[in-house]
């Protein structure tokens, strides 16, 4: 009778408490959910798309692809990115909000893949233009891989600490311009071809 | 696998170069497999673009299958690298032809299930219905082929015509046969209208015939050498090479400098799934070519975007894209 009575630990009482701390909750909740942007480029595409199929699919990861970057946290840079097409990847690295993330898909994302000798035209790895955290070899990667690059991206997002976060966003701010907004008069003149 | 089949062509036809039948056969196969495979993968694409996101679902699942039979042939998913100058890398594993079997007894009622989603659809026909007309003038002026040229003349017929007429049925399988081909016998699908619906329904018909070719493949096969026989030109097996000298010394002249092909130049167009693919081999007698250009069915598709979406809306400049089958990566290299 001199027992001490630990009701937590009595197992016909449910565990209603989780203790956490409020780092390890948000990194929860945003590994357990990240948006891939839907970006795709060259073959590695198709195989990103057997992803989102049924057989291999990555929804039960958490993963639902986003058309728009303003509404994506992860973007698979998913095949050859070249000269012309490289202002368009920083631009749509930068829409994205933070906390964001990347994967270089496939051989020609890491290092330029098989047009990393004679091209005129390709960039020689996607890390020359965004910042990269994993790196996924194949070409292309089979979608049992990809799954095992977002599987090693989540964990290392578990390991993220919110201090350094704040610190690098007051430090990597983007170029952006002012936009100064003026009300023109009204080009709709009812005529489908117009000049203007 | 198209892609590989082009290029292999030209190379044989400049080497003057006999495939055996066996290896006909493979490729047949591979590239009627090629085809459902494309056509599953845009159809469906072309489907979530529109707005019909369920097709894309259940089709690739069936690609997945058609997928693991390259896998199984070649090694690789999709950079299959199978079908080389002189026929194929290796011969057929055991228990595919079976499985091929398999796949194609259930395949067809697939191909019933995506129709049913779409065929019949009232939304379906409303965005898809005489949007992107294309006249048969018009396609041969900007130089379109496969589904966006077939698109225009009279309903399935079986024989082929040659474009002089107002309708275009051309198929290079018809016209130039190559391989095997002139032994199956697919009927060739055309459409009336030229809109987007005619080319829909011209790709599941697609995928029905190639679906026919592929079950009469595997029955008409030989058995046989599936590579040619000249060891300067394919190289011998490795259990080959590692037991004869000359075999060692074919590997090695084969796998570090090549095989020379003769000088003049050739076009070689096969009918890949989105069209007409060329190779311009040009070769001035050495072991590397001089000049090898690739005829992208996609860039010739692409220019006609702006003539076809003419008096459309917005949201269907997007779902010709996909109409046309294009691929970027073809269309600006």
């Amino acid at each position: 009778m001199n027992s001490i009575e630990f009701p937590l630990l009595d197992r016909t009482t449910q565990n209603s408490v989780i203790s956490t701390t409020l780092n390890d909750l948000s990194n929860w909740s945003r590994l357990s959910s990240l948006w891939p942007l839907l970006y795709g480029t060259s073959c590695c595409f198709i195989e990103f798309a057997s992803l989102i199929g049924s057989r291999f699919d990555f929804d039960r990861y958490g993963l639902v692809p986003r058309s728009s970057p303003r509404q994506a946290d992860l973007i698979l840079t998913a095949g050859t990115v070249t000269m012309k097409m490289a202002p368009s990847l920083v631009r749509l690295y930068e829409q994205m909000p933070e906390p964001k993330y990347v994967i270089a898909m496939g051989a020609c994302t890491i290092t330029g893949g098989m047009f990393s000798t004679d091209s005129y035209s390709t960039v020689r790895g996607v890390d020359k233009l965004i910042p990269v955290d994993v790196y996924l070899p194949g070409c292309p990667p089979k979608p049992e891989a990809i799954i095992d690059a977002i599987t090693k991206l989540r964990k290392k997002i578990s390991r993220e600490i919110d201090e350094d976060h704040i610190r690098s966003q007051q430090e990597n701010r983007c170029f952006t311009t002012n936009h100064k907004f003026h009300v023109e008069r009204s080009t709709h003149t009812g005529n489908y071809n117009q000049g203007f | 696998m198209a892609q590989e089949h082009a290029h292999s062509s030209a190379v044989e036809r400049l080497l003057n170069c006999e495939v055996p039948l066996r290896a006909q056969y493979i490729r047949v196969l591979f590239r009627e497999i090629t085809r459902i495979s494309n056509h599953s993968l845009a159809l469906t694409t072309h489907a979530m673009d529109v707005g019909a996101s369920t097709p894309f679902l259940w089709a690739f699942e069936e690609r997945e299958k058609l997928l693991e039979f390259y896998e199984r042939v070649s090694g690789a998913r999709m950079h299959a690298s199978f079908i080389r100058p002189g026929g194929v890398a290796q011969d057929l594993p055991l228990g595919l032809c079976r499985d091929i079997d398999s796949f194609t007894q259930q395949f067809a009622s697939r191909i019933d299930e995506l129709e049913e989603m779409s065929t019949g659809n009232r939304i379906w026909k409303q965005r898809l219905v005489d949007i992107g007309t294309v006249t048969a003038q018009q396609a041969k002026d900007w130089g379109f082929s496969g589904v966006m040229l077939r698109g225009r003349a009279t309903l399935k017929v079986k024989w082929w015509a040659y474009p002089s007429q107002p309708g275009v049925c051309w198929d290079s399988r018809r016209a130039a046969p190559y391989d095997v081909h002139d032994q199956s016998d697919p009927d060739v699908p055309v459409g009336t209208r030229g809109d987007r619906y005619d080319r829909y329904c011209i790709r599941i018909e697609e995928m029905r015939q190639s679906l026919r070719i592929i079950v009469q493949c595997p029955n008409q096969m030989p058995s046989g050498m599936i590579k040619a026989d000249d060891r300067k030109l394919c190289p011998p097996s490795r259990c080959r090479m590692k037991l004869s000298m000359e075999s060692c010394i074919h590997h090695f002249e084969l796998y570090t400098e090549g095989f020379s092909v003769p000088a003049p130049s050739t076009y070689t167009a096969v009918e890949a799934p989105k069209g007409e693919f060329g190779v311009f081999l040009v070769s001035n007698g050495s072991n590397r070519p001089y000049r090898r250009k690739i005829r992208a069915p996609g860039s010739a598709h692409s220019q006609g975007l702006d003539s076809m979406s003419k008096h459309h809306m917005p949201a269907d400049v997007v779902t010709i894209i996909g109409t046309q089958d294009i691929v970027s990566g073809e269309v600006d290299r």
